[in-house]
């Protein structure tokens, strides 16, 4: 009988369970990917070639497709986890908070493959002004991280209350609402030549709360499933 | 009774789902090296039973130890990795091969992922490690569940149905898994509707009938 193994490879060990998963299954690849992609271009097609205001409107319509695709793949993630599969992750003795750990890191890494994709479709449809696109390296991130988090906590709390992935949106779409803003104006305010820190410390505030909040509810989440 | 400390020593539990009863002051004390087949028709509450020895579901009454832990208490916690369930769902990932099954368990539990291959080996699926979980039959799955009981080596295993999909080569084989469990001093419930199939199995049997154990 093996001994209790710390936190970091338990939740390595989950990341890497659930990417070799996407992996093999490609939802986010193929579904979700085209889906974010096709949802940029219809926008266009409905408002009209009006170029400025695409071009005002693009980085808002690219966070919010972000937003959109965070919400799917969490609910994905969280429908194709069966009970028995829970019992048995529970009875490998894996602490809840390196398992909510694990999933918002593949998260994460899911998330930003997807904004890379579909924030690349975004610049070349709206000629999106990239003033200040190194602060994008930051600002990604921090939404992919927060995103994840979130839909992962979701996730665990939809399935405690045995709510099913349906619950999903309404919890993710409100306290996603400072990721959002945080993006889209601290995009804006690189642009207007305002100072980006306050909107960035406030993303960088909600994911540290998220990660608080994720880690302390995961066994009580997991006890009540 | 068995006279070292009871693996499993459970008193008065009850259990409901919402006002339905399923189980009622049940007693159940196991040693180490012993075995007890719970036999019952459907939905008499031996899978119920089987959680809560897991400590996977609260009793609503009653009081017991598992492994040592309070079956409540946040010791229970502890133990589950000393804990294998094998249910009548098979719990693998099915985008991954068996191999990957067997090697992430190993990998959360601190064993060597390599050992993955020897386990499919006794259960007789080496040729087919590479093979996806969703792309295996119920029966193979079944095999990999106990070839991951072989791998983690639990002290406490608790089997559900275990003969479901099996071949009658692979009934051999949870017999050869229970043996193993019983002869490192660790103990093993066996829930199923067929007396005769589990009695080889184990060294008492308890009929579980209107959610008592008589």
């Amino acid at each position: 009988m093996s001994g209790p193994v710390r936190f970091w490879p338990q939740a390595s060990a989950i990341a890497r369970r659930d990417l070799d998963r996407e992996r093999r299954s490609s939802e986010v690849v193929w579904i979700t990917i085209p889906f974010g992609a096709v949802a940029l271009l219809l926008i266009p097609l409905a408002i009209g070639t009006n170029e400025k205001l695409l071009r005002d409107i693009g980085p808002g319509m690219f966070w919010v497709v972000v937003l959109l695709f965070g919400v799917l793949t969490s609910v994905r993630r969280t429908s194709v986890e069966t009970p028995a599969q829970r019992d048995a992750v529970a009875l490998l003795g894996i602490d809840p908070a390196a398992e909510f750990t694990g999933k918002a890191m593949a998260l994460t890494v899911m998330l930003i493959g997807f904004e890379l994709l579909v924030g690349a479709a975004a610049v070349a449809l709206y000629d999106i002004d990239l003033t200040g696109w190194p602060w994008l390296l930051l600002v990604i991130p921090l939404v992919a991280v927060g995103l994840a988090e979130l839909g992962t906590l979701s996730g665990s709390i939809a399935t405690s209350v045995n709510a099913g992935p349906a619950l999903i949106p309404f919890l993710v779409a409100p306290l996603a609402i400072p990721l959002l803003l945080g993006a889209t104006q601290g995009i804006e305010a690189i642009h207007q030549g305002e100072g980006i820190v306050s909107w960035m410390l406030l993303m960088a505030i909600v994911v540290l709360a998220l990660a608080v909040a994720g880690v302390l509810t995961a066994r009580p989440l997991q006890e009540t499933r | 009774m068995p006279s070292a400390t009871p693996l499993v020593d459970l008193h008065g539990i009850a259990a409901r789902i919402g006002v339905t009863p399923i189980l009622r002051d049940v007693d159940l004390t196991l040693g180490p090296g012993e075995s007890i087949g719970l036999i019952g028709a459907n939905g008499a509450g031996k899978t119920t039973l089987l959680r809560i020895v897991a400590t996977l579901l609260r009793p609503s009454a009653g009081t017991g130890t598992v492994l040592g832990a309070d079956l409540t208490g946040p010791d229970r916690y502890d133990v589950r990795h000393r804990i294998g369930l094998i249910g009548h769902v098979p719990a693998l990932y099915p985008e991954l091969t068996l191999t990957e099954n067997l090697a992430f368990a190993a990998r959360v539990c601190g064993i060597d992922p390599s050992r993955s291959q020897d386990a499919l080996e006794v259960v007789g699926l080496a040729a087919a490690a590479g093979r996806r979980a969703g792309e295996s039959s119920h029966g193979m799955q079944r095999r990999v569940e106990f070839a991951r009981a072989l791998l983690l080596e639990p002290e406490l295993l608790l089997l559900d149905e275990p003969h479901t999909a099996l071949d009658p080569a692979a009934v051999e084989l949870v017999a050869h898994v229970v043996d193993g469990v019983r002869k490192r001093g660790g103990a093993v419930v066996v829930a199923a509707h067929d007396a005769a199939r589990v009695a080889p199995l184990v060294s008492s049997t308890a009929e579980v009938k209107g959610g008592s154990l008589r």
